[in-house]
């Protein structure tokens, strides 16, 4: 038995290790380095229904331990990603989830019952926390009403199974995983980045030229853990983890957390080959831990609390 | 291609105020042809500072297996880099981007290479290959100051040589722009790099000729897949279209994109 081997709605996954939406294009720059079939997923760029060029620049910037970015959510829109990168990943054997994104309900449902079609699209995920575009975004994000209201009109018109990005800028984030599981979410997953800014002491102006981004990175690793361990105890739908993994240690602590699967971001851009190092290194790490199967130690941090 | 490889450190030294230049020996040499392409580099495999630092390749060497680098160091990853020695291996990527093309001129034709600050290196190795060629090179070089300054002998040694600075503390008091009014410079190609006031003057004054310029922006990835590094496409109303500074550039024919 393949001891990395998931099954979560939509998704039979080799292994639970995929690179994270927006830090991975559609997958033709890592393709220089490796086989894309070996991932277990891939996480697309956010696909909007227009094509979006995104915020000025600077985009990034650098902070311990992590960095901000403010894209913008640059993508080539629903005809762009149907007609060139869908068809271009197909000739990987790898499920991929679309990321779904707008700045109103009709761009998302448009967006979802198109891309949702696409025969190699197995799962969305429905992005209701970008914190970096001006309308919309994370506004789906932080009221619950809001983020339930969207994603029950996202799965009326998907054909395949809808997991909801979480936006960790929220007061309470088990009130919104409710929410949305309420509204028939298949999957959570978690979390988007943190909102942020740097300012330039030679200028005294904001480093970005949106002047806030999103915080990454294995600065926000902490406050990942935190909220997967609060969220996976009230909701009975899987959750995909994310922030600042960069070790097959972090992917442990991820699962104890009570991830089903954990989805890799910033780190991809530090080692463009992270994901099939941590793909091959995780086997390793669960035989010196003793564990069988990764599944066995989804929410093991507190299954064995004593309540 | 693209290659990820532990490189060692040849020699480190500051040749001007906070200007140091690195070389470094490894396999990764066999694939580097363009000048005017970059590296990205990670100074170490802690997670603070986390990001590469791109850092242009200035020269390459094929029989010694070394490529040389300078870079200003700045920030937190520049200073940390700094502060390696000779024998000590630093992760290196690349080599990244499309750069400087030089197949547009022939024996005899006239290069003239501007280049303002941390964005004159790239031009070494770019001069070494044109005068291969037969090419004849100016170059016009801007820096702040004289301390600020370097390579006067190395670029001395392979053609004219001219050197502005703001401060008039070596060559002409001023810009680079100022030097070539009053050589009256002509030539056949134009290649820069350099800060963007520097790069936007020139392809104001020089529309009609043949020209390539190289920018610099803060990235991600490196590869094209973060979208940090974009730029708008010149003379497109949509305002959609773009090209990215890390792998379609950093260098651009001018006029090609807005600076």
């Amino acid at each position: 038995m393949n001891p990395l081997q998931i099954e979560l709605p939509g998704l039979s996954l080799k292994n639970p290790i995929m690179p994270a939406s927006g830090c991975f294009g559609f997958g033709r720059e890592y393709s220089q380095f490796y086989d894309l079939s070996m991932l277990g997923a891939i996480m697309i760029k956010a696909t909007t229904y227009e094509s979006r060029f995104g915020n000025a620049t600077p985009r990034v910037a650098e902070t311990p331990a992590g960095m901000l970015n403010a894209i913008g959510l640059q993508n080539p829109g629903l005809q762009g990603v149907l007609t060139n990168e869908l068809p271009w990943l197909e000739q990987f054997d790898v499920p991929i989830i679309a990321n779904v994104a707008g700045s109103q309900v009709e761009d998302y449902v448009e967006v979802a019952k198109e891309i949702s079609k696409a025969p190699n699209v197995k799962a969305l995920e429905l992005n209701i926390s970008c914190p970096n575009v001006k309308t919309g975004g994370i506004a789906f994000g932080t009221i619950p009403e809001v983020a339930r209201d969207l994603t029950k009109k996202v799965k009326d018109v998907s054909e395949v199974p809808v997991y909801v990005k979480l936006s960790p800028n929220v007061t309470n984030i088990v009130e919104m995983a409710k929410a949305v599981e309420d509204a028939g979410a298949d999957g959570l997953t978690m979390i988007n980045t943190l909102l942020g800014m740097r300012i330039d002491i030679r200028t005294g102006r904001p480093i970005l030229a949106n002047r806030t981004g999103g915080l990454s990175g294995p600065a926000i690793k902490p406050v990942a853990i935190r909220m997967i361990y609060e969220v996976s105890q009230q909701v009975n739908i899987p959750i995909i983890g994310m922030g600042g993994i960069q070790h097959v240690d972090d992917i442990i602590e991820y699962f104890y957390a009570g991830a089903s699967a954990v989805a890799i971001g910033t780190a991809n851009f530090v080692d463009p080959l992270i994901c099939p190092t941590l793909i091959k290194e995780l086997p390793e790490k669960l035989a010196e831990l003793k564990i069988d199967h990764i599944s066995e130690i989804v929410g093991r941090s507190w299954k064995s609390e004593v309540i | 291609m693209i290659r990820q490889e532990d490189m060692t450190i040849v020699s480190q030294k500051l040749i001007a105020s906070n200007i140091y230049e690195l070389t470094l020996k490894g396999d990764l040499v066999e694939e580097m042809e363009q000048p005017g392409q970059f590296v990205h580099i990670r100074v170490h495999q802690h997670v603070s500072p986390l990001l590469r630092r791109p850092i242009s390749i200035a020269a390459i060497r094929k029989d010694l297996q070394t490529v040389t680098l300078i870079y200003r160091a700045e920030g937190d990853g520049t200073s940390l880099l700094a502060k390696s020695r000779s024998g000590d291996k630093v992760n290196v990527m690349g080599p990244l981007g499309n750069g400087f093309p030089i197949d547009d001129l022939g024996k005899g034709q006239v290069a003239l290479l501007v280049g303002g600050g941390i964005g004159v290196p790239p031009l070494y190795e770019l001069s070494l290959q044109l005068r291969n060629k037969g090419v004849e090179v100016i170059h016009v070089l801007g820096f702040e100051s004289v301390e600020k300054s370097f390579y006067l002998d190395q670029f001395s040694e392979l053609g004219k040589t001219f050197v502005a600075t703001v401060d008039g503390s070596l060559g002409t008091k001023g810009f680079v722009t100022d030097v070539i009014e009053k050589e009256k410079i002509d030539f056949e190609c134009l290649y820069s790099c350099g800060p963007l006031p520097m790069l936007r003057a020139l392809e104001e004054r020089f529309a009609t000729k043949k020209g390539y310029i190289s920018l610099e922006q803060r990235m991600g990835c490196g590869i094209g897949a973060c979208l940090a590094c974009v730029c708008h496409v010149a003379n497109d109303p949509t305002m959609k279209k773009y090209q990215k500074v890390c792998s379609d550039g950093p260098v651009f024919r001018m006029g090609e994109v807005m600076i």
